[in-house]
């Protein structure tokens, strides 16, 4: 990579993790705890929806975070070619 | 003997005999397989083993019971989020690049990328942390005998001991990753066998997950009849300020614990460092989020069998109510927590007359939802495996640490590889001795400083490792000042507000467990305010800090492999 590759993968790769931060701070901080009160009004699969996201929804977003971070991460690879042999994941 | 008995001893003896197979067939020979396994474990499996790893004792045991019984329900949710959403920090923000910076442990970060006084603060921050974490461990072994096999304390421990001994002296990190995902199989199965059972018993949906929310209306129901708020119910016990300040104590904390963070270098690339990232959490999602179901199952049946709100005569009480009351761990209500035998027969008893502990939950609740004894035994192999697990991981932190960052990089750097070796395996046998004795005789604060851990966690490493990543300009000054100033607030505040030493209510009635918040935010001024007026760090230091944020071989990363001092 040349510096003007450099910096547009490093661009590319903080405003992913911004993204993905801000999700992670809305559904715990947000809906788990701050928002929690006028969440628990609505009903969701017998749960409150402020409680559900707080012992539930809170977790399973988390993996959803990290699993898009990680397929993002593997196709921004692959355009600047920096990507890394699959055996080296997998085998 | 009876048949719980039996049945945990044949599950314990098979368990063991795989963990010491295992660690046989996975032994090493050298130094880069005894700390990082030689950087070769695949995405999955390293995960598993974080997973093990991370999931203590205390998630197997007492998380389902903190999360019932230390609040009304809602209040134990900082513990869930606390301890999940690390994960997202560690993936996004650490774990790619510190694989790609190599090198063998967390002090070696800090080291190689501020100055060699920066690399002691860490070695002592992370040895202190591992040995309060690893004494729990080893208490948590003792309890698990001596409550399913009557084996006394200390031979527990002294077994426990043993095992650990043959299979992390012999294979390292290596041995220690390979048995830990058989680990983490064993304790898996054994926590999800007894959810799924009670929640298809209680509700006929086999989802634990999902199961739980049709009993949550009727459990408000019962707490408040019983005069306690409602199970659901926000902000009764902790305060929104004092939950987001905990949550992310124990968030951050999560990102800044050297044993969890240096399996990342275990990974074989950038790429496999954030699989693993991915499947660890995806493992301990599992377990967390079937946790808050065996809390509201639990209490909704131990409610139920105490006979709700009229309560019933003692000498009607459940076996179990008899077992654990026997035991010292159900006692009355109160401060004085009185035996339960000091009660006439007669006497009636409500679930808000008794105070049960949290360690019950998941120990007794194959015995209160009525499952079969080889469920019970189960249980406790997998209460062992979770024990042993993290056990073992702390200890490579601390043998690793002993070996590598001060034998070979302050004492003697011209060792050859088999006397690093050997010194590594004489630290890690020390340690177990250590381990175990504190174990057998915990000392009385342990407990309160496990939890206290994340908060110095995330008040020292924590900015030190983001800043020396994302911030070519920080220096060693500022990084060395913000952690021992943000370790030091922390410190100096847990002393002043904890049971043991002052008692004070704090500042703005913030408590300890979530201070660390704030001792972090202090870390992150005082670091950025320091490194804007310290010289900047050398051109071939930042291009270095440059190359890591790119996978793939770079010229620098592999200079500074081989030792090349950049300084």
């Amino acid at each position: 990579m040349d510096d003007t590759q450099r910096r547009e993968y490093w661009r590319r790769n903080l405003r992913l993790m911004a993204v993905l931060l801000v999700i992670w701070a809305l559904v715990s901080y947000g809906a788990g705890i701050l928002f929690v009160d006028a969440l628990n009004t609505i009903s969701f699969i017998g749960f409150p929806l402020g409680f559900w996201f707080a012992q539930q929804g809170s977790i399973i977003v988390f993996v959803v975070l990290i699993a898009v971070y990680v397929w993002q991460m593997d196709k921004l690879d692959k355009e600047f070619g920096v990507d890394e042999v699959e055996s080296e994941v997998h085998s | 003997m009876s048949d719980i008995q039996l049945w945990t001893l044949i599950f314990v003896v098979i368990t063991f005999a795989l963990y010491i197979v295992i660690a046989y067939r996975s032994r090493v020979s050298d130094t880069a397989g005894f700390y990082v396994a030689g950087g070769g474990i695949p995405a999955s499996a390293n995960g598993a083993a974080i997973a093990a790893d991370w999931m203590s004792a205390a998630s197997f045991i007492s998380l389902a019971g903190i999360v019932a019984f230390a609040g009304n329900g809602y209040a134990g949710s900082v513990y869930l989020m606390g301890w999940t959403g690390g994960y997202v920090l560690l993936a996004l923000l650490l774990a790619p690049y510190l694989r790609k910076f190599g090198k063998y442990t967390i002090p070696d970060f800090v080291g190689d990328r501020y100055n060699e006084t920066a690399r002691l603060v860490a070695v002592v921050a992370a040895i202190v942390v591992s040995f309060v974490y690893v004494a729990g461990q080893m208490a948590g072994v003792g309890v698990v005998f001596t409550r399913f096999l009557s084996v006394d304390k200390t031979t527990g421990v002294i077994i426990g001991m043993a095992i650990v001994f043959f299979y992390a002296v012999l294979g390292g990190m290596k041995g220690i990753t390979w048995t830990q995902v058989a680990q983490y199989t064993v304790l898996i199965i054994a926590y999800l066998i007894p959810a799924v059972a009670v929640s298809a018993k209680v509700t006929g949906i086999a989802l634990p997950q999902i199961g739980f929310g049709t009993i949550l209306s009727e459990l408000n129901g019962l707490q408040q009849d019983l005069g306690i708020a409602q199970y659901t119910e926000a902000f009764t016990q902790t305060s929104r300020a004092n939950m987001v300040l905990i949550t992310a104590a124990l968030m951050f904390g999560t990102a800044g614990l050297p044993h969890v963070i240096v399996r990342f270098y275990t990974a074989k690339s950038v790429r496999a460092a954030r699989f693993s990232a991915l499947w660890a959490l995806f493992f301990i999602a599992i377990l967390y989020t079937t946790a808050p179901s065996v809390a509201a199952f639990s209490k909704y049946n131990i409610i139920d069998e105490l006979g709700g709100t009229q309560g019933i005569p003692l000498s009607q009480a459940p076996d179990w109510f008899n077992t654990w009351a026997g035991v010292g761990l159900i006692t009355q209500a109160g401060e004085a927590a009185a035996p339960i035998s000091e009660l006439a027969p007669d006497s009636v008893i409500r679930f808000t007359d008794v105070t049960i502990n949290n360690d019950i939950i998941v120990l007794a609740s194959p015995e209160i939802g009525g499952l079969p004894a080889p469920i019970v035994g189960l249980v406790a192999a997998g209460a062992l495996a979770a024990a042993l697990s993290t056990a073992s991981g702390l200890l490579l932190v601390i043998s690793s640490s002993v070996a590598n960052d001060v034998y070979y990089k302050k004492i003697n750097p011209q060792a050859s590889e088999k006397q690093q070796l050997l010194v590594g395996r004489i630290a890690m046998a020390a340690a177990i001795v250590v381990a175990g004795y504190l174990g057998i005789n915990p000392p009385g604060f342990v407990a309160q400083v496990v939890a206290l851990a994340f908060g110095l966690a995330c008040a020292s490493f924590f900015p030190a490792l983001v800043l020396g990543i994302f911030w070519k300009n920080c220096t060693a000054i500022g990084a060395m000042t913000g952690m021992i100033v943000g370790l030091g607030v922390t410190m100096a505040y847990m002393l002043w507000t904890i049971d043991i030493y002052g008692n004070s209510d704090g500042i703005f009635g913030i408590p300890e467990t979530g201070f660390g918040t704030v001792g972090m935010i202090i870390n992150f001024v005082v670091t950025i305010a320091v490194s804007k007026v310290t010289p900047k760090p050398s051109a071939e230091m930042q291009e270095l800090v440059e190359e890591i944020r790119y996978p793939g071989r770079s010229r620098l990363v592999a200079a500074h492999a081989e030792g090349k001092d950049l300084h």
